[in-house]
């Protein structure tokens, strides 16, 4: 059994900022390859396992989608051998200045997000937070090294340490979505001690973050009969401790609203009843802000399944999970998909 | 008193292997103003096979003082400050979650998102920030207020940390090419330089070297080490602000870089604590433009360093300061280089070697 913590500080140290994956690919690709029976990288970049079942053909398959992909910068301008910004997904500009980066150029450089004093910004900037367009990265080299290394459109990606807090939490960037593709790993661990009757396709998505492309295509490709989507949730912390937040460390979120299949939801609700896996429902009226939102439309439509591991600090380098909840996602998936029967389709319907 | 390690006072000193890790040891250690105990550890350690006295005072300071030979020696005063700006945990919420107060000028925009040390021990923690997709965009044209920030230590904390115990930015130091990057260069630059100096101390003066305590708080520890040390003259040796980036616009020049990297030790001529004795001034200018070393004059403006407490101690102690250029001090990861911090040595070494009497014979004149 793998290490938990070790597979993801990892799959932390590798970058893989949405639309350019390779690097967490290739080390997902060699934690996977024990586990699988193929795999295959779709044209878009997302990594395809197949486990296969052990009915006769044709089997029902099951997707379970994890994205791999991270939030980071890219290179806009080099001035002075300094380097302008623009985002890559969602990021909060207010938590930039001051961060350790690593600029992807001809060579991975270390380096800052730099805050410029007052008197060099816009007298409309004020005190208050500062635009990404105004905020340099800095890696210590002079300009003539820079304008060697460092091409515009290379990538910025975070490189905060992952630290390891007390009560198994962990806090670091990228754990959305690793933590994800972690659990994943470890249900595939233990579907190789059951038997399970579906196919079983675990998918590291490409460009969660910003285009949800990998979602939207790799079920074409697969054709799943069901997918479970595995995603952060927000967990409650300062400054979110609304309904949209559950708590830290205290069992895993089924997601419930219109990108989850009734059914799906209700299944995976008893089975963790069944196993005492603690969990809360995750409201989601609107929409999930994940892979289901492509999953479900694509093709003739496919039930889907939301399922959350909660993480506070949302998107910043110091996101910060419970490995507990991780280990959790992996067992219940594992379990349901060992327990879905060659029919159990026949079960996935609206009631009417 | 242990053996004394005899050193060559006439060698030039130099930043090698050795002196980078000494650096990196002092950046990596925690030194809250008020509780500078750890960088205070590594100072005495490095100093009591060096100086010929050594004390800690009734504020913490370490004052250590290599004496010369000869008559009519000068007695020269060096500080640099042990302590950082950093925070203090002040009161315990639930769940591993604590609030904490700033100690020291830290612009707060610095903080959210950040990793911190905390307490003696070094414990993880994080400032955490609500997700963006919680925030609406009027929310995010504001500053995040600090007293809604948090540090996060996990759920099992327990008894480990308490109110009053510090933290600081968790960055650890590592070098970039020529560069440096780490936090609290500011001002163990000036720490280890005074140490390699301590090592080369010219023979013709006494060297009276004070590791200060508190210089981000009030520049307190300067004030009663030079009523203590009674020295004839002193400087300051600390970091500075180098402001060297391109303006927003690219129209207008930047003309407030107060210093630039690469162009030397910054030579204080006035900031908001201190107009240095005009004497000193020149004759660090003079020494380094006749021992070729570069040298910038630090804009005149804001700021300060220990000399702002230490020339009006007694009846008033001619100052100066000499810092080495920073960029984004005061932050998680500052940038300098290491050429800079090379040449304020040398500068600082072969100005001390020129030090007579007659530098301060007669009237404060400009």
């Amino acid at each position: 059994m793998t290490d938990l913590l070790a597979l993801l500080k990892k799959m932390l140290s590798a970058s893989g900022l949405s639309g350019f994956e390779d690097p967490i690919r290739e080390i997902i690709h060699e934690a996977w390859a024990p586990l699988t029976d193929e795999l295959s990288v779709s044209k878009i970049g997302s990594l395809h396992g197949l486990k296969k079942g052990r009915g006769k053909a044709p089997r029902r398959r099951v997707l379970i989608s994890a994205h791999m992909d991270a939030i980071g910068m890219m290179v806009t301008d080099i001035q002075n051998g300094l380097m302008r910004v623009t985002e890559i997904g969602g990021l909060d500009h207010r938590i930039l200045p001051g961060q350790l980066v690593t600029v992807h150029g001809r060579e991975a450089l270390p380096g800052v997000v730099v805050q410029p004093p007052a008197h060099l910004l816009p007298e409309s900037a004020g005190e208050g937070p500062v635009e990404m367009k105004y905020l340099f990265v800095d890696v210590g080299l002079r300009p003539d090294a820079v304008a060697e290394k460092v091409r515009i459109g290379d990538t910025v990606s975070y490189a905060q340490e992952p630290l390891e807090l007390t009560g198994e939490a962990v806090a670091g960037h990228t754990l959305d979505n690793r933590v994800s593709v972690a659990a994943t790993t470890l249900c595939l661990q233990e579907l190789q001690t059951r038997m399970h009757d579906w196919d079983v396709w675990a998918v590291a998505s490409a460009q969660e973050e910003e285009t949800l492309g990998g979602a939207l295509t790799s079920p074409f490709d697969i054709r799943p009969d069901i997918a479970i989507v595995i995603d952060v949730c927000f967990a409650k912390s300062a400054g979110s401790n609304d309904w949209r937040s559950i708590p830290l460390g205290e069992g895993v979120g089924l997601g419930y609203g219109p990108n989850i299949h009734p059914a799906l939801y209700d299944g995976f609700e008893e089975k963790a009843k069944a196993l005492e896996i603690p969990y809360h429902r995750d409201l989601m009226p609107k929409m999930s802000g994940t892979d289901a939102m492509a999953i479900q439309v694509v093709a003739e439509g496919i039930p889907c399944m939301v399922l959350g591991i909660p993480l506070r600090y949302m998107h910043t380098p110091v996101e910060t999970v419970s490995l507990k909840d991780i280990r959790r996602a992996g067992r219940l998936m594992a379990a349901f998909i060992a327990d879905l029967t060659p029919d159990a389709l026949d079960k996935i319907q609206w009631e009417e | 008193m242990t053996k004394k390690i005899e050193m060559s006072a006439g060698k030039v000193p130099e930043i090698g292997a050795s002196q980078i890790e000494l650096l990196e040891k002092l950046c990596n250690a925690t030194a809250v103003s008020g509780d500078e105990h750890e960088v205070r550890q590594i100072v005495l350690e490095a100093v009591k096979l060096i100086a010929d006295e050594v004390k800690v005072d009734a504020l913490g300071n370490v004052l250590a003082t290599k004496f010369g030979r000869g008559e009519n020696r000068v007695r020269v005063m060096l500080a640099a400050h042990m302590d950082e700006i950093g925070l203090m945990v002040v009161k315990k919420h639930e769940d591993g979650v604590f609030e904490f107060e700033r100690v020291g000028g830290i612009d707060e925009r610095q903080l959210p998102g950040k990793s911190v040390l905390v307490g003696r021990e070094h414990l993880p923690g994080v400032i955490g920030a609500k997700p963006i997709h919680m925030t609406t965009a009027d929310e995010r044209k504001n500053k995040i207020d600090v007293s809604a920030m948090r540090i996060d230590l996990g759920p099992e904390i327990g008894e480990k940390v308490k109110p009053g115990d510090r933290a600081t930015f968790a960055t650890r130091f590592e070098l970039l090419g020529p560069s440096i990057r780490a936090k609290a260069l500011d001002d163990r630059f000036g720490v280890a330089t005074l140490i390699e100096l301590l090592k080369h101390a010219p023979d013709q003066i006494d060297l009276l070297a004070a590791f200060t305590v508190q210089e981000e708080v009030g520049l307190r520890g300067a004030r009663v080490a030079a009523y203590a040390l009674d020295p004839n003259m002193a400087i300051a040796v600390d970091a500075t602000p180098a402001y060297d980036l391109p303006p927003w616009d690219d129209e207008d020049e930047n003309d407030r870089y107060n210093t630039r990297l690469d162009a030397g030790p910054a030579i204080y001529v006035m900031d908001f604590g201190t107009i240095p004795d005009r004497r000193l001034v020149n004759w660090l200018v003079e020494t380094a433009t006749q021992a070729v070393i570069p040298y910038q004059l630090r804009q005149p403006g804001g700021g300060g360093t220990d000399a702002g407490a230490i020339h009006k101690v007694r009846s008033g102690i001619p100052s100066v300061s000499v810092s080495v250029p920073v960029r984004y001090a005061h932050t998680a990861a500052s940038i300098a280089r290491l050429d800079d911090w090379a040449n304020t040595l040398r500068l600082l070494h072969t100005a001390l070697g020129r030090v007579t009497p007659d530098l301060l014979a007669g009237e404060r004149r400009g």
